[in-house]
């Protein structure tokens, strides 16, 4: 059998997992729209962002909301390692590529269920974007790459932790990550070093680019670090990733 | 003492050089070497598995018996010596041999979040399986394993037992010939193991090859038709149970007693005796007849001697594991 239809098989039992198993997709889903609640009502109007907060705060969310799920992906690769499965699985000869795939995939399509679900949410607070066809098709492609890109280098930490927990621990800074961007309010209102730190890290040109798509003024100065970052990190990722896999298993 | 019972038998342990070799033997391993680091684990075992026999690795934990299991099935590279699993060599034909086997291993590899059909379902879609034949082959699997009742529940909520059950279901469900159980039983409750025991009966007697690791004398007595004892990395004894209680002394009579003065006056008259001082107690050679047993109650009680206890004591194979591992309880060493 093929790595391809191996994969689709991984993806399927990925897929069961996170319906028995409800209340990661809860975390991925619901956390984020809460956020998304909580500064929106109760501090928006304490930031001056010069639009409506739901129209800035929205993107930075998104990311967030990609993070969120991250932590069931590393608990869920861990699993597979420390639980003896994967052993059957190399057993039977099946692609040791097919198992990770079927983590990344099954990421990337929760982080898009969470997303549709959060820009719902957005629509009903009165999230006005001016974006064009092209332009969602954009944020869909940087959401997707950044995904993949989050999805992979999550797995890497879930083959590196010992155990379940702190595969779900050594996710905690990517999710911690996106509230020192400009996700939520602007680098430039930030104390100093934060302000560095904020402007220069992965997170704040991704969700600059998601905003310029979404505003219909894509910038290729956010464009272009953006991707790179992602290519990055995807890279990173998935070598380390792979690396970790075959001295483990 | 003589560690090499199987010698004299014919051919019984060579390993499978030849091609001519290969068509009996499931297992063929020569010299087989692993180390990591420092540390060695396996010091140049042979073994020779012929096809439709139940094969038991015994040993304490720590001898090495996983390792080897590991290199057998491909999941470790070995350092040094030939390994042939149903004639193909394990470092460089691995796929093939992996088509050949199914592994069941320490810890019930099983999916906790599936049912117990899903799981199952799981195996037939990774394996060679037509899709068309996957709904049956499931459906009879559960039955034959008694989990058709559980099968819509998932696994989390299994009995240790029920999860032996299933891993080794779906160790069966591309069919192979050979088999490989580490521990299979370890952990179960005692009826749980008995059922364990009858699957893999019947396993054999449908021609399959089980190569069978365990810590518990009485199973590899109770299954396996050749035995190979290992300790600290190499084989220090391999043959039938049989063949292995004879490398010890035969059938004998202990004698207990409560006092170390009747202790001596039993061992100075009853002559070819062998004393144990710490349980005051003595072996007496018999043939357990209920002649000769008289005969030595008559000679006690000639002398007015009189044992606290009195057992007829046929070897097992603890016996035969203490006196070549010098470990009586192979459970107790640690890791």
């Amino acid at each position: 059998m093929s790595t391809k239809s191996h994969s689709i098989v991984m993806l399927r039992r990925n897929f069961t997992h996170l319906t028995r198993n409800p209340t990661s997709v809860f975390n991925a889903v619901l956390m984020p729209i809460v956020i998304m609640l909580m500064f929106v009502y109760m501090f928006g109007d304490a930031f001056n962002v010069g639009v409506d907060y739901i129209d800035y705060a929205t993107p930075g969310l998104m990311l967030l909301a990609v993070c969120y799920g991250l932590g069931a992906t590393a608990t869920a690769v861990n699993s597979d390692m420390t639980k003896g499965i994967i052993n059957r699985f190399k057993v039977m000869h099946v692609s040791r590529g097919a198992v990770l795939t079927g983590h990344v995939v099954a990421s990337v399509l929760t982080n898009l269920v969470a997303i549709a679900a959060l820009v719902g949410v957005a629509f009903l607070l009165g999230f006005s974007p001016s974006a064009s066809l092209l332009g969602w098709l954009g944020v869909l492609g940087v959401i997707v790459l950044l995904g993949f890109a989050a999805g992979w280098l999550t797995v890497a930490l879930g083959l590196s932790a010992k155990s379940p927990e702190t595969a779900g621990l050594a996710s905690v800074p990517l999710v911690m990550l996106p509230f020192f961007s400009s996700a939520i309010v602007p680098a430039d209102k930030m104390g100093p070093g934060l302000r560095e730190f904020a402007e220069y890290q992965p997170f704040t040109p991704i969700i600059e680019t998601l905003r310029g798509f979404l505003n219909g003024t894509p910038s290729s100065g956010d464009v272009i670090p953006a991707l790179a970052w992602c290519v990055g990190i995807a890279l990173v990722g998935y070598l380390w990733a792979r690396s970790t896999f075959t001295k483990r298993a | 003492m003589s560690v090499a019972v199987s010698r004299s038998r014919q051919g019984g342990d060579r390993p499978a050089a030849d091609g001519s070799h290969m068509t009996s033997s499931a297992i063929a391993v020569s010299g087989l070497r692993k180390a990591y680091k420092d540390k060695v684990v396996l010091d140049g075992i042979d073994l020779d598995v012929p096809a439709g026999t139940i094969f038991s690795l015994l040993g304490p934990n720590g001898a090495g018996k996983t390792t080897t299991v590991n290199v057998l099935t491909t999941l470790v590279k070995a350092d040094g010596g030939t390994v042939r699993v149903a004639g193909h060599d394990a470092a460089t034909q691995a796929k093939a041999v992996r088509a050949a086997i199914g592994v069941t291993g320490q810890f019930a590899a099983v999916d906790e979040l599936l049912t117990g059909r899903e799981n199952l379902q799981l195996m037939v879609d990774l394996s060679q399986v037509p899709a068309k034949d996957g709904r049956r082959v499931v459906t009879e699997l559960l039955e034959r394993f008694d989990l058709t009742e559980s099968a819509q529940k998932p696994v989390s909520t299994y009995s240790g037992g029920m999860r032996r059950k299933l891993d080794l279901a779906m160790t069966l469900v591309g069919e192979p010939r050979i088999i490989f159980l580490d521990e299979p039983t370890t952990g179960l409750d005692p009826r749980s193991r008995r059922t364990m025991w009858s699957i893999i009966r019947d396993l054999v007697a449908d021609g399959v090859t089980i190569f069978l690791t365990t810590q518990y004398l009485e199973e590899a007595d109770q299954l396996a038709d050749r035995i190979a004892v290992l300790d600290q990395g190499r084989v220090v004894a391999q043959g039938t149970p049989d063949e292995l209680k004879r490398q010890i002394p035969g059938t004998h009579v202990r004698l207990r007693f409560t006092t170390v003065a009747e202790l001596d006056t039993a061992a100075r008259v009853l002559g070819d005796s062998t004393r144990d001082d710490e349980a005051l107690a003595l072996r007496v050679p018999s043939d357990g007849g209920t002649a000769s047993l008289r005969a030595l109650l008559d000679r006690l009680d000639e002398y007015a001697i009189s044992a606290e206890g009195f057992s007829v004591q046929t070897p097992d194979l603890d016996d035969v594991f203490l006196a070549l591992t010098g470990t009586r309880t192979p459970e107790v060493s640690a890791k």
